[in-house]
Order: structure tokens, then C-alpha cells, then sequence
């Protein structure tokens, strides 16, 4: 049954605890919250080395309410795939009767990048698990180096002048594995972020979501903007929210007049050195062009 | 128990044999020479609906390991096998397998590392996995494999041991050489290894958080469990080691000494390169020469009081290294029983033999050489050199 309201939502179980060591305002907290909402009780998650799994987990104290395991940094995905396929087997041998939700939260770093292998591995062999990557765009954890994810022009401490690459295409690579769905999603459109997630769980094979989150100290934004980024990035064409299912793609919110991109970059300190460089916008309007042309999304209105 | 005919099976058609009686849950593992025929072997079973289990066929080693990690703290029973450089593709998974103690069970056909690249048989791989809090068994002849792993799986999963295991074998020697092999019954097997749902495990009626992040204030003692847990499995794996010999008629032990008792002087290998060292002996006592040899058969946790027991009162000590440890004092084994010995307040000559890298082979001549370099020492009092290369060219 699909959320009819962000109340439908809100009324679900929490799952994940407040009192972790997340910063003020971080994204991956809300889509650890909202995630766990739709999921519920009967699910193990799985996490990669990283920001959440840092500061979530520290011992003695947990902000998971149902099992949780990190193994390391680069094997979120085969460490799901060993659980889905112990509960298959114990189920098959009647040695357990219970099914659960096998789900993953890991960072663009263990995606796009370390993990990309196992990931692949896991949607080839179209083993029954949701990946969900919440991508901040760089390896906040060790100090904002930068990812395959960190955005063309993005300031990071190992891309001081800029990253001179586009964002590598998680979802064309997902899709391309033929898995069973394919979602973008953002923390400014909850109810459709929820309705994501509980159709990637209901998959009889590999589902995925890509998630954008804002992230204050890597993006170096004012904590009380997180939620107006998420919905700017969406309002610009840089993250159209979309899904893959059954082999058709669909927009699941039309933006009919796009903003300028600049109304994202200038909010974010990491941009700082590039809001005045006409040629970098430029590129970075262009590609939110592609994007828009290539999901139908509305034209830019000044 | 049952009398079963004997079957004629490679070492790791032995263990695949095992691993089916055992009734594994989840087998994850990716190819690499001389492991594959193990695997192979149990799709077929897994194909035929011989054995119900799920076979996970990773993308690598790296991903194996990782699965078969969370399988068991999911419950299953796990198995994988790897080699050489599939091996160290999985290091770093070892170390967290066993300080997050799950059972999973691994059997290992040793084999050289790279560079340059080699498929056959030394201790090369297995070496570099010493400390990572794993249980090592070491075995002579595919009949041991098959013994070792049905042991394994009861030692594994142990609530007092809760460690994972390796089974080496030596790669094409013991992989690929086919033997009779006695084997029990399933319903032996069975019993003596019995399937229990463990705790604590990911299980949404219980939930626990596996993998935690730890500062300085607890870190140290969540790995001194480990290595305490470790520690106190020695006497587990002996027991069972010796149940195992009251159902079967075969027990190993952890060490395996051979004419120790009045010896002069003592050979001490592990792996199949034992056999060969144990005719070596049996030849030169028909010679009246006191020799002896000792198969070590445990090398995590390393059995030191057990090997000292048998050792101390020789007069000259040889120990097989089949792998370096570049930069080090001397070999892996080698540094381990001379700080057994030290540990003990004994000072016996010895000395550390290099032998048998890449799948050099070695001659029951090449073991004569090692013994009459001993018996130098025992005559004149002097040690030349602390460690040989035998059969090293140029
Ligand atoms: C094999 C390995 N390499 C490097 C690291 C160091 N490391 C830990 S977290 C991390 C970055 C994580 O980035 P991402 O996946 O994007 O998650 P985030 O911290 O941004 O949430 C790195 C590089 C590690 N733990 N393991
Ligand atoms: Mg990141």
C-alpha cells in the first residue's frame, strides 16, 4: 500500500534513534530515520564504513533498533548477499520460518567506487537485497576527499581547485545490471523518497536508490538549509527524481520551470570559487540541460 | 559406527565430501587453482540435490569471504576455500571474521604467492595469515582433509570457541593426488557435528548491532577476547581431535611426534612435506641413527607446551620453513618454536631449512642432507649457519 501522505509516514515506528553523533543537520540522519520507518522491524541492515556507521555505532552505545552489521568498507553488498542467502537456505531447510528485509546504507565512496565490484556482483546475480547509497558526494568520513560522486567543479581537500570530472552515472550502471528497480531520491520529497523504498523492498531481486544528501561541513552550508539543497538540486534538473522498473523510466516529480543551477552552487561553500567563473557555470548549466532533456523536465525560468 | 567402503578421492574432492555430509547452509567462494575442484564438486552436489545450500557465486575472494561472514551471523553453517592470491585478496576480511567471531569454516589448498605468478604447493599464502585470530589446522593426506573439516565445523561452532577455521592443504600434492579415503556415515557426522541455531546472530527478534565503531576505552579488550578466545581453544580442538579418534579409529593429535622419544635429534615440518620426513626417519633408524620428526598439525593457536613435551630433550633441532618472512630473524615456524623453546629456558641448536618454494620438489635425499647438517652440529658443537636454502641454485 502506497503512503498517501507525509502523515502516513510520520506515524510509523522509528527504527533509528535520535542521540547519535551525526552533525546538525546531515542528511544520511534523515534517511537513516525515513528508511527505517518504511522498512520496519523485520529487516537487517547493512552498513559501509563511513559517516553513518561512525557515528551511529559507537560502542557501548547503538542508535539501531533492528540487527545492523558493518564489515568493512568495500563489501556492503556481498555482506547482503550472505545474509539473503543464509535466510533463503535456513528457510528452504526449514530451520528458520521468518523472511526479512535485507537492506543497505552505504556512502558514494563505498558505492561509486571500493564497493562498486561486490555491488555489481550482487545486482548480476540478482540476489534479493535493497541498496540504498546516500551520496554526499565524496568521503566525508576521512576528511571530504573526493568520489566518483563529487561533482564537476566541487571544492574538496583532495579537488582544491575543483573536481574536473562529471559524477559517475550510479543509476546507469544499476540499470544497466537489468535490476528490478531503480530509484533516485531526496530528503525534500519525503513522500515519494518512502513510496521508493517500500517498492524497492517488495522486489523479487536487486533493487537500488540513489540518495542525495546534503552534507554541512563537505558542502560547507548553514545546517538549516539541508532539506532547501535537497529540494533545489531537484528544482535545478541536477537530480531529477526518477525510477527504473520493468524496464521503462519514469519521472515521478516534474519540475516544469527548472531554477538556474546557480541558485543551488551559491549556497554552498564549495562552489565558492566557481560562482563567478562564467565558463564553469556554463558547463554546469549545460549538464543540467542533458538531464532535463533527458527526463522531461520544464525548461529554466530566470 | 557404520563400516563404509572406502572411496577414492583427491584432498579436495575429500573435503567436498565433508562439507556435503555436514550439510552446509551457504557456500561462497570463486575460483582459483588448485581450490576449483573442491567447488566444482559442490555444485554438483548442491545441482544433483545432494546437498541443500546455497552456492553464492561472488564476483571474488574479497566478497567470498564477506559473505560467508554475514551467512553465519546469520545462522547458516558456511563453507569457502581459496589459494594463493585469492587468499590475500581476502586479509583483510580475515582479521574482522574472527574478532566479530562467526564459525566460518575455510579450506585452504596452499599454494606460492605471486610474483612471479605459480600454481604449486608452499606455504607462501597461508604464512601472511597468521595473525589474523583464525584457528589453523594443517593435515598430511586427503583422509586427514576429509577428518579435519568434519572436526572443524564442531570446533567453529563452539560456544566456547566461536572462531572461524582454516584447513590447509597442501595445493596439488594433497589437492589433486587421489587416496583411499575412509569415510563415516552422515548420521555420525551429524551427531558429531550437530547443526545448532546459535546466539547472538542477526535476528530481527533479538537485534543486536554487529561491527560497532570503538574508541581507545574499549578497542583493546574486544580484540583481547579474541586472542584470549583463541588461546582457550587448544584444548577444544585436542578433545575433539580425540572423540573424533573414538568414533573413527583416527585421531591426529595437535602435534604428531615420530620416534621422539630417545631422539638426538628432531625434523619439524608441517603439511604432506611430513611424510616424506617420516620415511626419511624410518630409513635412518633402520640405519640406527636417532632421529626423529614431529608433524605439527596446529599452528594457531601455536602448541607450544605440547611440541616442548617432545623436543626438549633433543640435542639438534631442524625446522621447515615452505615460506619466507622477509626481513625477519628467520622463517615463520622457525621463529615460532624457537620462541617456544626460549619460553621454556632451553637452549637447543637449531637451525631453520628454506625448502620446497613454488613446488620445488623435495627428495627424500634432500631430508638425508638436512638430518647429516644436524648431526654436524650435535658432533662438533658448532652451528655454521641459522638457516639453509636446500636446493637453491646459483
Ligand atoms: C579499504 C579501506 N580503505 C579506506 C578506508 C578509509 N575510509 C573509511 S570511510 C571512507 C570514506 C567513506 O566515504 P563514503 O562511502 O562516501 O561515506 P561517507 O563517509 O561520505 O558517508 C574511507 C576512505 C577504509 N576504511 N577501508
Ligand atoms: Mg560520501
Amino acid at each position: 500500500m502506497p503512503f498517501k501522505s507525509i502523515n502516513d509516514i510520520i506515524v510509523k515506528q522509528d527504527f533509528f534513534s535520535p542521540g547519535h553523533g551525526l552533525c546538525a543537520g546531515c542528511g544520511a540522519a534523515q534517511i537513516a530515520r525515513i528508511v527505517m520507518k518504511v522498512v520496519g522491524k523485520d529487516s537487517i541492515i547493512i552498513n559501509s564504513t563511513g559517516c553513518l556507521e561512525v557515528s551511529t555505532t559507537t560502542y557501548p552505545w547503538t542508535a539501531w533498533k533492528v540487527p545492523y552489521i558493518h564489515v568493512a568498507f568495500e563489501n556492503a553488498a556481498a555482506v547482503a548477499s550472505g545474509i539473503r542467502s543464509a535466510y533463503d537456505a535456513l528457510i528452504m531447510k526449514k530451520k528458520l520460518n521468518k523472511d526479512v528485509n535485507v537492506v543497505v546504507l552505504a556512502g558514494d565512496g563505498g558505492t561509486a567506487d571500493i564497493g562498486l565490484q561486490a555491488l555489481s556482483g550482487a545486482f548480476e546475480r540478482g540476489d534479493r537485497i535493497t541498496y540504498i547509497c546516500y551520496d554526499n558526494e565524496a568521503y566525508m568520513n576521512t576528511g571530504i576527499q573526493r568520489s566518483g560522486a563529487t561533482p564537476y567543479g566541487a571544492w574538496t581537500t583532495t579537488s582544491p581547485s575543483g573536481q574536473r570530472t562529471f559524477k559517475k552515472d550510479l543509476m546507469g550502471i544499476a540499470i544497466a545490471h537489468r535490476v528490478k528497480y531503480a530509484a533516485t531520491a531526496s530528503i525534500a520529497y519525503l513522500l515519494d523518497a518512502a513510496n521508493k523504498v517500500e517498492k524497492a523492498i517488495s522486489m523479487n531481486g536487486p533493487s537500488f536508490i540513489h540518495w542525495l544528501q546534503p552534507c554541512t561541513i563537505g558542502w560547507r552550508f548553514d545546517p538549516k538549509l539541508t532539506v532547501k539543497l535537497s529540494r533545489l538540486a531537484v528544482k535545478t534538473g541536477l537530480w531529477p527524481l526518477y525510477e527504473y522498473y520493468d524496464g521503462a523510466v519514469k519521472l515521478t516529480v516534474q519540475v516544469p520551470k527548472r531554477a538556474p543551477v546557480l541558485e543551488y552552487l551559491k549556497l554552498q561553500g564549495r562552489f565558492r570559487h566557481i560562482i563567478n567563473n562564467k565558463n564553469e557555470l556554463v558547463k554546469i548549466q549545460s549538464y543540467a540541460d542533458e538531464l532535463a532533456a533527458k527526463f522531461g523536465l520544464g525548461p529554466v525560468s530566470e | 559406527m557404520q563400516i563404509i567402503e572406502p572411496l577414492t578421492l583427491s584432498g579436495n574432492l575429500a573435503i567436498a565430501y565433508a562439507v556435503k555430509q555436514l550439510d552446509v547452509d551457504v557456500v561462497a567462494a570463486y575460483p582459483i587453482t588448485p581450490q576449483t575442484t573442491m567447488v566444482e564438486k559442490i555444485s554438483e552436489y548442491i545441482s544433483k540435490g545432494e546437498l541443500k545450500a546455497n552456492l553464492l557465486l561472488v564476483e571474488s575472494e574479497h566478497s567470498a569471504i564477506s559473505a560467508c561472514l554475514s551467512a553465519a551471523a546469520s545462522g547458516a553453517r558456511v563453507f569457502t576455500s581459496s589459494s594463493s592470491q585469492g587468499l590475500l585478496l581476502m586479509h583483510e576480511i580475515l582479521f574482522i571474521t574472527s574478532a566479530l567471531r562467526f564459525p566460518v569454516v575455510m579450506a585452504i589448498a596452499n599454494r606460492a604467492v605471486s610474483a612471479p605468478i605459480n600454481i604449486w604447493n608452499d606455504h607462501g599464502d597461508i604464512m601472511p595469515q597468521r595473525d589474523t585470530g583464525w584457528i589453523q589446522l594443517f593435515v598430511e593426506s586427503a583422509q586427514e582433509a576429509y577428518d579435519k573439516v568434519i572436526q572443524a565445523y564442531r570446533i567453529a561452532e563452539d560456544d566456547k570457541v566461536r572462531l572461524p577455521i582454516m584447513i590447509n592443504i597442501d595445493g596439488i600434492v594433497l589437492s589433486h593426488t587421489y587416496e583411499p579415503v575412509y569415510p563415516i556415515s552422515d548420521s555420525d557426522v551429524a551427531s558429531f557435528s550437530p547443526w545448532n541455531l546459535y546466539s547472538p546472530r542477526l535476528d530481527p527478534d533479538n537485534p543486536i548491532t554487529i561491527g560497532a565503531f570503538c574508541y581507545p576505552d574499549y578497542y583493546f579488550e574486544t580484540r583481547y577476547q579474541s586472542l584470549k578466545a583463541l588461546n582457550d581453544s587448544l584444548p577444544i580442538i585436542s578433545n575433539v581431535d580425540k572423540e573424533f579418534g573414538e568414533l573413527s579409529g583416527r585421531s591426529y593429535g595437535i602435534v604428531s611426534p615420530f620416534k621422539c622419544d630417545d631422539a638426538d635429534i628432531i625434523l619439524i615440518s608441517m603439511g604432506s612435506i611430513s611424510m616424506t620426513v617420516r620415511a626419511a626417519v624410518k630409513k635412518l633408524r633402520e640405519k640406527g641413527e636417532k632421529v626423529g620428526m614431529l608433524s605439527l598439525k596446529l599452528f594457531r593457536p601455536f602448541p607450544s607446551k605440547e611440541l616442548i613435551r617432545y623436543i626438549k630433550n633433543a640435542k639438534a633441532i631442524g625446522i621447515i620453513d615452505r615460506a619466507f618472512s622477509p626481513g625477519a630473524v628467520a622463517g615463520p615456524v622457525f621463529t615460532e618454536v624457537t620462541s617456544a623453546l626460549y619460553l621454556s629456558k632451553m637452549d637447543i641448536p637449531s637451525v631453520d631449512f628454506f625448502l620446497g618454494l613454488g613446488g620445488r620438489d623435495v627428495k627424500m635425499e634432500d631430508i638425508k642432507d638436512i638430518f647429516n647438517i644436524l648431526k654436524r652440529i650435535v658432533k662438533t658443537g658448532l652451528i655454521e649457519r641459522h638457516s639453509y636454502y636446500i636446493g637453491l641454485r646459483g
